[in-house]
């Protein structure tokens, strides 16, 4: 993967590797979550309207803020194509993160469907963002049929797990050339920073902001973390070893 | 009888455009889908709600 201080996806250019879910809000809290998480994509989902509330979520959202809403809710590629088409006509852009789910109990999204899905919305010009179960061959797939990034899951949605699947993200960092963004279960600043430090393209998190007990706080825990980690990835990461290397020299020692 | 969002309502022969406006939709928030078909903003006041369609009228939220 080309090392860029900037984060591409599908033509788009971002300076943050910071993606915020919004879900579990409190509205008013949406703004500074995203100002102290520098963040400049935002996930949202789309339901039933209710008649007469005045009161819409893209109202709190700052200008500028590029918007991913996702298909949660679908349960096929089918359902998903529907919920995009429905979002893009929202009027918010051509981003589109696909969430496939049948299970509830785990979320756990399903990697067939969501390559069906990703084949169809790509053919008709979305920036497709695949949230997917880390699989190598799924993510070849994925590639192949038109996905601008992979977004493999960490841990199950909301759990603050961490890093459950590090082995198998680190296998689609070193294999798919495409921004690996990392999207779930990551529970802590110190967890984002670990992604990246592996070379995830970029984080995304909600519950563990959306829950924090100080959320503009935790938003901006996150962003420094995610900083942190880009900057030691880019570094070059000293080696692990089984044995000693000294750092102080090892001749010139005072006699007796 | 219209179904709307899952629900009967007796809105037959109602414009889309007059109900939107009537129930406080504010049309720059929302996508409108009637039966399976996606209708664009400017279509709304040429739309006639007949019994027996299904409208779907949706937003965004917050989610992740």
């Amino acid at each position: 993967m080309a090392q860029t201080e900037q984060l591409i996806l599908g033509g788009h250019t971002f300076s943050s590797r910071f993606i915020l879910g919004s879900g579990k809000y409190n509205v008013n809290l949406i703004k500074a979550a995203v100002e102290n998480a520098g963040a400049q994509i935002v996930t949202l989902a789309l339901r039933r309207a209710e008649a007469g509330k005045c009161e819409n979520i893209l109202d709190f959202i700052p200008k500028g803020i590029t918007v991913l809403p996702n298909t949660s809710g679908a349960r096929t590629a089918e359902e998903a194509v529907r919920i995009a088409h429905l979002s893009r006509e929202v009027g918010c852009g051509d981003f589109v993160k696909i969430e496939i789910m049948q299970d509830t109990k785990y979320l756990l999204p399903d990697n067939t469907e969501t390559i069906k899905a990703t084949t169809t919305l790509a053919k008709e010009g979305f920036v497709v963002l695949p949230y997917m179960y880390p699989d190598l061959y799924a993510a070849r797939a994925l590639k192949a049929a038109g996905a601008a990034a992979i977004m493999p899951l960490a841990a199950p949605i909301g759990t603050n797990q961490g890093l459950a699947t590090k082995t198998f993200i680190q296998i689609l960092i070193d294999e798919i050339d495409l921004p690996i963004i990392v999207d779930a279960g990551i529970g802590r600043p110190s967890q984002a920073c670990e992604a990246m430090e592996m070379g995830a393209a970029a984080i995304m998190a909600n519950t563990a902001i959306a829950t924090a007990g100080n959320l503009p706080l935790m938003a901006k825990a996150f962003r420094l973390a995610i900083e942190a980690g880009r900057a030691a990835y880019l570094s070059g990461l000293g080696k692990v070893r089984e044995t000693a290397s000294a750092s102080s020299p090892l001749t010139g020692f005072l006699g007796n | 009888m219209v179904s709307i969002n899952g629900k009967q309502v007796a809105v037959d022969g109602c414009s889309l455009q007059a109900y939107l406006e009537q129930e406080g939709f504010s049309k720059e928030h929302i996508a409108v889908e009637l039966n399976g078909q996606i209708i664009p903003r400017s279509c709304y006041a040429q739309v006639k709600l007949k019994a027996d369609d299904k409208l779907e009228i949706v937003r965004f939220v917050g989610g992740g």
